[in-house]
């Protein structure tokens, strides 16, 4: 095991200094960063403690009638913080789909935006793995995917983002705010993670040295008609193979507005506006929804172990599209298991 | 175990306060165990995939594995040696014994402490809310319907009261 120097900081301005030091990192809920550390896969030559930046652990109303999630926030208090659970079920839902309680009470906002892909060959420092050590290869491409991304893959890489809070925050079109050594930025949430490209060993856009402060969720709410399916090899405290936020407005059994997002299918929420759109102005209906569901599995491919993910993304859709139009039925936390 | 890069951190454990020349990458669960004797607390995975691990931190269940015990400077601890009041059992260890709720009893310590947090954190209404809510806890001798039937027991006699 590798050591590393500590520090806490109690500001963002003090933080993101600290921060310019090459081989430093953040230190937030500590359930993905100390777990690639016990690993051997990040190396970091100081960590600094940004637990105690007050300035931005709240959950606060602002005036657009939106909400900001202050970067610190724990995923377990965002998931039951009134405002949330009134407002954004969607986002509720999402977060209590994922990973454990006590993990949920860890984990902070900004640092699931940032959690590590699954990959078991990601893992293992015995293989080559093209995200660990570029240039390496890509075993998984003709190894074992059966947990591995259908939509948006590259030669390169094929490995997935697993969070499941993500997938939500791209269907309600978050915006992560961000400082950094150049100053402060807004990225929309389809801008944030990226797909991997000849650069797969990069998860998103966050640049060097830059610290995510909040995530603003916008006023449309989507607190009427919303559902979160997540699909997984067991009932509870598993990874996606597929899930599916979707979020409609409704004028009577018309759908206003679309929103589908999925997750465990590729390096990023994947989201497809042309099958939105498609569903715009149609009635709620299974052909309808089949239609959308075609269109944002086009291009879709199978590495062999995970062809099953085209079929179950299809279904998972359609299931996922008519659960929005009962979100009462849902059970809160609860995902059905394959 | 003390260099220059150790920490002065304060914990407070099981009501016990203790001042601890901490390395940074020593995790709580391992300052428990090995610097304080505290073997309760169980290492299942130590890396957050059990639940075996499981302490309060200021009422929370949390999993000390993935905690850096320098980070917790100044929080209240309980493990497991600290749930029962003097020699009287916490109620939940009665419930697990009157159910049976264990076979090799690995699980149990973080079991408990979970199901602590789970019912202080009020959330569980049923049966399955419960299952839910204590699935980041594994058990390998599945000793789970009894470890259930035990929680909903506890957790009738306060939603009576
Ligand atoms: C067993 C297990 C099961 C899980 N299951 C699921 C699941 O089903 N679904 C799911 O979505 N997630 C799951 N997770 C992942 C979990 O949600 C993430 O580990 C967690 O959200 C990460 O947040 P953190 O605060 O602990 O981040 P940390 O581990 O502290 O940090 C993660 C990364 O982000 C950086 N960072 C943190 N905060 C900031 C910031 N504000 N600005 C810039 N950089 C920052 C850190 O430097 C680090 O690189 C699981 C985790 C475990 C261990
Ligand atoms: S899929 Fe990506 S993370 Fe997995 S082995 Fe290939 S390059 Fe590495
Ligand atoms: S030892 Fe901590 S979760 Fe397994
Ligand atoms: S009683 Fe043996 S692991 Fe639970």
């Amino acid at each position: 095991m590798n050591s590393f120097d500590y520090k806490k900081e109690i500001t963002v301005d003090a933080a993101v200094k600290a921060a310019a030091d090459n081989k430093a990192m953040f230190l937030a809920g500590g359930t993905n960063i100390i777990d690639l550390w016990k690993y051997n896969l990040t190396n970091p030559e100081k960590l600094i403690d940004i637990n105690d930046v007050q300035e931005i652990s709240t959950i606060q109303l602002l005036e657009n009638n939106g909400v900001r999630l202050g970067a610190l926030a724990k995923n377990a208090a965002t998931a039951y913080d009134p405002l949330i659970e009134k407002k954004y079920p969607l986002l509720s839902k999402a977060i209590l789909a994922g990973a454990s309680p006590q993990i949920r009470n860890m984990a902070t906002d900004g640092g699931n935006l940032l959690q590590r892909t699954r990959c078991y060959y990601f893992y293992d420092p015995d293989v080559p793995c093209n995200k660990r050590e570029p240039g390496s290869g890509c075993p998984a491409i003709q190894g074992c995917n059966r947990i591995h991304a259908i939509l948006g893959t590259s030669e390169h890489c094929i490995a997935v983002f697993p969070s499941d809070m993500c997938v939500a925050l791209a269907a309600l079109e978050a915006v992560v705010n961000v400082t950094g050594p150049n100053g402060d930025r807004k990225i929309p949430f389809a801008d944030f993670h990226k797909l991997p490209e000849d650069t797969p060993h990069l998860d998103n856009n966050l640049e060097k040295g830059e610290m995510i402060t909040s995530i603003d969720l916008p006023p449309n709410h989507f607190s009427k008609n919303y559902a979160y399916l997540k699909l997984r090899d067991r009932h509870s405290y598993a990874f996606a193979l597929v899930s599916v936020a979707v979020a409609f407005e409704m004028d009577g059994k018309t759908i206003s507005k679309a929103r589908i997002a999925l997750g465990g299918v590729a390096h990023k929420p994947w989201r497809v506006p042309k099958a939105e759109e498609l569903l715009r102005g149609k009635k709620a209906t299974m052909e309808n929804f089949a239609t959308a569901a075609e269109c944002i599995l086009a291009g879709a491919v199978g590495r062999g172990d995970n062809d099953f993910k085209i079929p179950l993304a299809k279904r998972s859709i359609i299931r996922a599209c008519e659960m929005a139009l009962y979100p009462e039925s849902q059970i809160p936390g609860a995902g059905p298991s394959l | 175990m003390e260099n220059n890069s150790s920490i002065l951190t304060s914990l407070t454990i099981n009501s016990k306060d203790y001042k601890l020349e901490l390395l940074p990458w020593v995790s709580l669960l391992d300052t428990l165990r090995e610097r304080l004797n505290l073997t309760g607390t169980k290492k299942g995975c130590d890396h957050g995939q059990c639940g075996a691990c499981t302490v309060l931190c200021d009422g929370k269940r949390i999993l000390s594995c993935l905690t850096l015990a320098v980070t917790k400077n100044g929080s209240d601890i309980t493990t497991i040696e600290g749930v029962a009041d003097g020699k009287e059992l916490h109620p939940l260890q009665k419930a697990f014994i009157e159910h049976d709720a264990f076979q090799c009893g690995y699980c149990t310590p973080g079991q408990i402490c979970s199901a602590i947090g789970m019912l202080r954190e009020g959330k569980a209404t049923t049966r399955e809310d419960v299952k839910e809510l204590m699935s980041g806890n594994l058990c390998r001798c599945g000793a789970n319907s009894g470890i259930i039937d035990a929680i909903m027991q506890v957790k009738e006699g306060i939603d009576h009261e």
